[in-house]
This record gives structure tokens, sequence and C-alpha cells, in this order.
């Protein structure tokens, strides 16, 4: 769980930045980050996640999606290569929510995400 | 405001998690529409996602039930299923009876009705073994 709010950035940005893998919506990825939430509780993030963070987790279903549409979440990022079930990617289209991809576990990750959103 | 009420009905399968969300996603819209104040519109969304998922986790089939005037939201939710034994004890965080496959999703960790109460102004729930379980999540709009 972290929350980094020094700097914004854009999730094309991120992609660049942590060597991501694009798997779903292109269109999505000027949205705007703003911090980083990671759990694979779903009612964790629905409960404490907010608007504009960067959603890290394992979980590679349609509902993540559904989640991150409700709360406006900018990205999500699956890790140690999982890789998002079909209509997870579909729903990413439609949706318009970046669905992103990294080999690292989800600690190295966040711990990247963190940096890069309070240090720059 | 110009509409002066609103109503809408969501028929919810049980076990059918593929669309989970849909009747949450059409209510944010509607709130939108209605430039309802944009943290009530997070805590409906939040509130009616979980009780929906709940139907779908739990009980066998439901309906939801919203009504929107120029005040509040008033969201009933009525399932046919096992229903709730114990209901002080189903909203203690951490308590949870959903399947094993229900958990592997990451959903069934025992916060769904904590994420209720935090985000209703008034939550309602009530119970009868063996039939089913009738939510009620009401939240008023600020002046």
């Amino acid at each position: 769980m972290n929350k980094g709010r020094n700097r914004k950035m854009k999730v094309s940005e991120l992609v660049v930045q942590l060597g991501l893998k694009i798997f779903g919506s292109k269109n999505g990825l000027d949205r705007e980050i703003n911090g980083g939430y990671t759990s694979d509780l779903l009612s964790d993030v629905m409960g404490h996640a907010t608007a504009g963070q960067v959603w890290i987790t394992l979980q590679t279903h349609k509902n993540v999606v559904a989640i991150a549409s409700l709360k406006e979440i900018a990205a999500v990022i699956l890790v140690k290569g999982y890789e998002p079930e079909a209509d997870m990617l579909a729903q990413s289209n439609i949706e318009e929510i970046p669905v992103l991809g990294t080999t690292e576990e989800a600690f190295e990750i966040s711990g990247k995400l963190y940096k890069l959103l309070n240090n720059g | 405001m110009t509409t002066e009420k609103m109503h809408f009905e969501y028929p919810v399968e049980g076990g059918n998690f593929s669309k989970a969300g849909y009747p949450s996603s059409q209510v944010k819209k509607t709130l939108k529409q209605l430039n309802v104040d944009g943290n009530v519109i997070k805590r409906t969304v939040v509130a009616l996602y979980e009780a929906e998922v709940n139907i779908v986790a739990h009980a066998y089939k439901g309906v939801i039930f919203i009504d929107i005037d120029t005040k509040k939201i008033i969201i009933k939710l009525v399932d046919e299923g096992p229903g709730i034994p114990d209901i002080k004890k189903a909203m203690e965080i951490g308590y949870s009876t959903a399947t094993p496959e229900v958990r592997e999703m990451g959903f069934g960790a025992g916060m769904g009705l904590s994420n209720m109460n935090n985000n209703s102004d008034k939550l309602t729930i009530t119970s009868e073994v063996g039939k089913g379980t009738n939510v009620e999540i009401i939240n008023y709009f600020p002046s």
C-alpha cells in the first residue's frame, strides 16, 4: 500500500519509465497518475483506493477492470508476468483503462512506482 | 436537478461474476448526469457494488431496485438465498463465508459489509435463513 502524491505523470510515461508491457487500452494511456495502491483483495481496493491511482495486483479477471472503472483507477499493473484473461482484456479496451504488465513482483514494482512518483 | 423521480431495476444472477458492476456503473452515470456531489457518487458506487457482489457470491438470484429523487438515492437489494444467520457477526471485518473459488478471485475477504456500512448514510439489513436477504442503502445528496 502506498500513496505517492508529489509528482503527476501520464500512464504512457509510466510505461516507458518502468518498462511495462501494454496488454490493453492504448486509448487510456493519456490518463494521469497521482499514486498507487497494491492489493489483491477487491474489497480492499473498493474501500481504500482513490481516483488516479495505479492498481498493482496479480488478479487477472474482468472484475478488476469493473472495479478500476468504478474507482476511476488510472491503470492496472499485473505482476510476475501474469497476463489478463480474455474478458479482462476486452473490458480494458471498453472502459479505456490500460492493463499493463511486469515480470517483477508486487514489492519491487510498487517500490519503483513509489520512487518515481515521489523523487521524480 | 430537473428530474423529480427516477426508478431503475436490475436483475442479479447468483454465481455470475462476469456481469458484476453493471448496475453500479449505470447508477454512477445517472448520478453524474444529475450533477450529484462527486463524493456521494463515489460512496454510493462502493456500497452498491459490494451489495451486488454479495448477491452474486452468496445468493441464487436477486433484484436491485434504485429510486432517485432530488434529495437522495434509495437502493434496495432483495435476494433469494441462504440468508445471514448472524448479521452482527457478518458485519465484522474479516468474517466471511465465501467459497474458496470466490476468495481466489480476491472477493470474500470479509470487508464488503464494512465497506457498505462506511459508504452509506443509512444501511439496513434484514435476513431470513433459508429464504434470503434484504439490504437497503440510503445516501442523501448535500443541498
